[in-house]
């Protein structure tokens, strides 16, 4: 297990390779299809959000309000990643990013940008809501509320050992498509 | 009705927090098998917590909530206006609870009001029986699932799939194998073969009312079912696609009559988080038993 700790550095982020368990602590952002395409269209970040050197987590949280107005997390696991393949490697390369955790995993242009500008995929265990909501431990601000609805804004979360898997490291390599072609192959025998 | 507006909340928040008995064990056996010291392994340990702590906190299990997905079997005579009313009046309610996600969006406009009502959410199946009991099983399916639902044609000939079991077969685990570990795996699969483009993917996805353990009373798609599930198994996609001997927990398969010019076999697939309950309702609305 890897201590993926703020700052994100390229440093950091170059050293870690497929297959690596990591847990993360520092700020995330989340934002989805929505968020994705609005900044595709050169849509202004707001702001507030600092996603240089920072990381994207592919996220439709369940959030409550408290008596106190402060937000809290319910649940809060990654959504499939493979919908902002249009737009991921434009965002990694105009904002800087340096991690996208999302489940599934991204295709050709993604893994062509983190090799490029140093970025990684991380994947997060999908479905597993409770267990990462545990790791946020203060819900920072939100933003494009009222414009995307609560699944598709903005969060911007402080997030303790969050637990996640390199599997689209920032030296083309790719767990998807290792897995893919394997699995393709050991069905042909079975045809 | 009170009574029957608490059962319908206690029935949503249930299915959000706890998955049934069949599909933890399932899981729990996954775990089992998977070689330690894996991410396959270490993937599971935190499907495995994650379903603890839903339940513990009574909490959403996923945050995707789902499409949400009601059958009503009741007697002749059933209010079918009033109960679909109470089911929408449950159905916000347990959104301003938070064991469902705001989770429905206007296709036209793109809002989102929050309260998970608009056409089409909830959905309801109703279906008259001649017992005096009214059961309402519910289904949340979540986005990621659905999304790598597949439909296919045959004959298909980029698969060689023919109009035949076999072809079948080859068009089932092309969806396997295109799914890898996007649907959330390791997960279930629901297929219907036969009927129309709608009734297809509607009764696939019915499929998912079975239990896990249970056998196909049909012996060929009996054989067809642990086929399927041994051969995904076998090809190495794994939980989340991370590589491992899980791909499948469960694979179930029904059938319905299609047009000589049709042959449409209709894969739905449902993630680890399978979130299946229902409920026997009693005169008064009730809770009289719980179905899974």
């Amino acid at each position: 297990m890897i201590a993926l700790t703020s700052p994100f550095t390229e440093d950091k982020i170059r050293a870690l390779k497929v297959g690596n368990e990591v847990e993360i602590t520092g700020v995330l952002f989340t934002g989805r299809d929505a968020v994705h395409k609005y900044l595709h269209e050169g849509g202004a970040l707001p702001s507030g959000v600092n996603l240089r050197d920072g990381i994207l987590y592919h996220c439709g949280p369940v959030m409550l309000r408290d008596d106190r107005g402060e937000w809290k997390v319910v649940a809060a696991g990654p959504t499939t990643s493979i919908r902002e393949e249009p737009y991921q490697g434009q965002i990694i390369r105009d904002f800087r990013l340096r991690g996208v955790i999302g489940k599934g995993g991204m295709g050709d242009r993604t893994l062509a940008a983190c090799r490029e500008y140093g970025c990684v995929y991380l994947h997060a265990i999908g479905g597993a809501a409770q267990v990462l909501a545990e790791c946020v431990q203060r819900v920072r601000n939100v933003y494009l509320l009222e414009k995307f609805g609560s699944p598709e804004a903005i969060w911007e979360l402080e997030v303790e050992r969050f637990p996640a898997v390199v599997t689209m490291d920032a030296h083309g390599a790719s767990l998807h498509q290792e897995v893919f072609a394997a699995s393709q192959a050991e069905l042909a025998k079975r045809l | 009705m009170q009574a029957l507006l608490d059962s319908l909340i206690e029935l949503i928040r249930r299915t959000s927090a706890e998955i049934p008995d069949d599909v933890q064990q399932a899981v729990l056996a996954a775990l089992e098998r998977e070689k330690k010291g894996t991410i396959a392994e270490s993937a599971l340990k935190i499907i495995e917590r994650n379903v603890e702590l839903a339940r513990q906190k009574s909490q959403p299990i996923c945050q995707d909530t789902g499409s949400v997905l009601f059958y009503v079997d009741g007697p002749a005579g059933l209010d079918q206006i009033a109960l679909e009313a109470t089911v929408r009046d449950a159905v916000k309610e347990a959104t301003r609870r938070g064991y469902l996600r705001q989770n429905s969006v206007d296709s036209l406009t793109g809002k989102n009001d929050g309260t998970n009502l608009g056409p089409g959410a909830p959905t309801l199946h109703f279906h008259q029986h001649r017992s005096p009991d009214t059961h309402v099983r519910l289904i949340l399916k979540g986005g990621g699932c659905e999304n790598v639902g597949a439909q296919y044609s045959l004959p298909d000939e980029k698969l060689k799939a023919d109009r035949s079991l076999d072809g079948c077969r080859r068009a089932i685990l092309d969806a396997v194998l295109q799914a890898q570990g996007k649907g959330c795996g390791p997960g279930i699969l629901g297929v219907c073969i036969g009927g129309d483009r709608a009734t297809g993917y509607e009764f696939s996805k019915r499929q998912f009312l079975r239990l896990i353990p249970d056998r196909n009373p049909v012996p060929e798609f009996d054989r067809l079912e642990q086929d399927v599930l041994n051969t995904a198994n076998e090809l190495g996609i794994g939980p989340m696609g991370f590589g491992g001997r899980t791909t499948l927990l469960g694979v179930k398969i029904g059938a319905l009559n299609r047009l000589p010019a049709s042959f449409f076999v209709s894969v739905s697939y449902m993630c680890w988080a399978y979130r299946r309950q229902g409920v026997v309702l009693d005169a008064g609305g009730g809770i009289a038993k719980w179905l899974y």
